[in-house]
């Protein structure tokens, strides 16, 4: 019973990373850019959460849907401020480094307003936990919700992206930014739109992250963020299900190397299995061979 | 008054003057050709008529209207339409996604479905492969994609750059048949094409550039048979 009940937690760790790297995913895929920021968003997240419950007495579903829409207004600006001068700047290294800063900026200011104390988070999840199999295998509420989401943001943000005006505008820009403006697709306005769905992602991620580990501080993103960045490459990064394959699989793999080998190796055994999989396989396991027809 | 009107442009990259100050005009109906060998600057010129390159002196007023400034992403709906070099077709999109994509400024259901069928007709092969990835459309049927593209927009002028590039000559017959044909059905069609003899045999009138300068301009059949251009581009 232990077994299945590791690998629920496992699924439900990597769903959470799996809805954190479809944010990179996304903008990689559109922007061309590493977002090394958005991670930092989740922890964002969390905070709005926890004040807005804790201090403007709102109920769970409004605070988490305030912070939802705070994280996509935040991802809209951390794009137009930060990234958007330098999409065309010579070196793509200097959206990285820009990145990087951005992600400081925001593990500061969360510092510098909810002090370098870990806080405890309170579950806003209301679905109690599911017993089975006698008492002897229980799967909590956080769990089921977790897993849940991610099953629909997956089929949500697919059916979106093929169906809808501007998920195919997000493709084409994605595929050939210079066709797209021909096409009359406004590029900014799908790179900004990216940022949105991604950072709006990044909120709910937050949530669910921290309802199942209920601790907040200012670097409580930062570690599932590059997880999920590693999620992301792992399942072939610009891939939407990819990223959700990488997500599941790093959860699997991290939970299962904590309960059968070491808890303090369980981190290097996932960017070990990183290592042997881009060996093998340099785009990721969904990634696109890079062909071009001539 | 000209339809489309350039007005003493001059384009650089960087420090590289590639455009040295060029004029012409496309009235309503013709097919006008741009002729020259590669890197006179002819794709410069259309990417700067449609917005993906600023000219750093010089105009472009399309239909009375100074469109210099104007975005790319905002070109097509006033009724222009780029056939980009290289077809530049969405390969990760199937043949109607990539239709829907040229008509992705418009806002009538009726009419992109009209538009549609219309474009179908045109290219039954477009018809037979429309879930198909473009991807995997041979290079003609690209060529025939990125056309019917551009024409789902409805435009009033056709902007195609190099469409014979790397086609067998057959294809290059039909790919010009079908430019034929676009402009009798009344939209102007402005040409880009290293294939000289075959440009100059369908157009109404002709530029030649030579390294970002106009160096003759006339009547397309007075310059089929002009002798300096039967030595440096039709190879007689």
């Amino acid at each position: 019973m232990s077994f299945i009940s590791y690998l629920i937690n496992g699924i439900s760790l990597g769903s959470v990373y799996a809805i954190i790297a479809l944010g990179y995913t996304m903008v990689y895929g559109i922007a061309k850019m590493l977002n090394f920021a958005h991670g930092d968003v989740i922890m964002i997240g969390a905070y709005v959460v926890m004040t807005a419950i804790a201090s403007a007495g709102l109920p769970p579903l409004a605070a988490v849907l305030l912070a939802i829409i705070f994280c996509t207004v935040l991802g809209v600006v951390i794009e137009s401020v930060a990234y958007r001068p330098l999409l065309n700047a010579s070196s793509s290294l200097a959206v990285l480094i820009t990145a990087i800063g951005v992600s400081y900026l925001l593990q500061n200011v969360a510092l510098l307003i909810f002090g370098a104390n870990t806080k405890s988070f309170a579950s806003v999840v209301p679905v109690p936990a599911l017993v089975l199999a006698g008492g002897s295998l229980t799967i909590s509420g956080e769990t089921i919700v977790t897993i849940i989401s991610c099953i629909v943001i997956m089929i949500g943000l697919t059916l979106f992206i093929r169906r809808s005006k501007a998920g195919q505008a997000m493709l084409a820009v994605s595929e050939d930014k210079g066709a797209a403006q021909l096409m009359g697709i406004n590029v900014n306005g799908t790179i900004a739109l990216t940022f949105a769905i991604g950072s709006a992602l990044a909120a709910v991620a937050g949530v669910l992250l921290c309802s199942a580990y209920p601790s907040l501080n200012p670097y409580t993103g930062a570690m599932p963020g590059i997880k999920a960045f590693v999620a992301a490459v792992f399942g072939g990064i610009g891939s939407i299900p990819g990223a959700l394959i990488g997500g599941i699989l790093l959860g699997v793999i991290e939970i299962f190397g904590k309960a059968y080998i070491s808890s303090q190796m369980a981190d290097a055994i996932v960017f070990g299995v990183l290592i042997v999989v881009l060996i093998v396989k340099p785009t990721g396991i969904l990634g696109k061979n890079i062909q071009e027809k001539v | 008054m000209a339809m489309l009107e350039i007005k003493d442009i001059e384009v650089f990259y960087g420090m590289i003057q590639a455009i040295k100050g060029i004029s012409f005009e496309v009235n309503e109906g013709e097919v006008i050709a741009l002729i020259g060998a590669n890197g006179a600057g002819k794709t410069t010129i259309l990417h700067t008529i449609t917005g993906l390159l600023s000219p750093k002196k010089g105009s472009v007023i399309f239909e009375g209207k100074d469109i210099t400034k104007v975005p790319a992403h905002k070109i097509v709906s006033l009724g222009m339409a780029h056939v980009p070099e290289g077809r530049r077709v969405f390969a990760e999109l199937s043949v109607y996604e990539n239709l829907k994509m040229g008509a992705y400024t418009r806002k009538d259901k009726d009419e992109i479905a009209r538009t549609l069928e219309m474009v179908y007709k045109r290219f039954p092969r477009l018809k037979e492969r429309r879930n198909q990835l473009a991807g995997t459309l041979s290079g003609g049927e690209q060529q025939m994609l990125a056309m019917g593209r551009a024409l789902m927009s409805y435009p009033k002028i056709i902007v195609m750059d190099e469409p014979s590039m790397g086609l067998s000559p057959i294809l290059v017959n039909e790919i010009f048949d079908i430019i034929q044909e676009v402009s009798a059905g009344g939209t102007t069609v402005l040409l880009v094409e290293q294939n000289a003899k075959k440009a100059l045999s369908i157009a109404d009138r002709a530029y030649v550039l030579e390294t970002g300068k106009i160096v003759l301009e006339g009547e397309a059949e007075k310059l089929m048979n002009d002798d300096s251009i039967k030595k440096a581009y039709l190879g007689e």
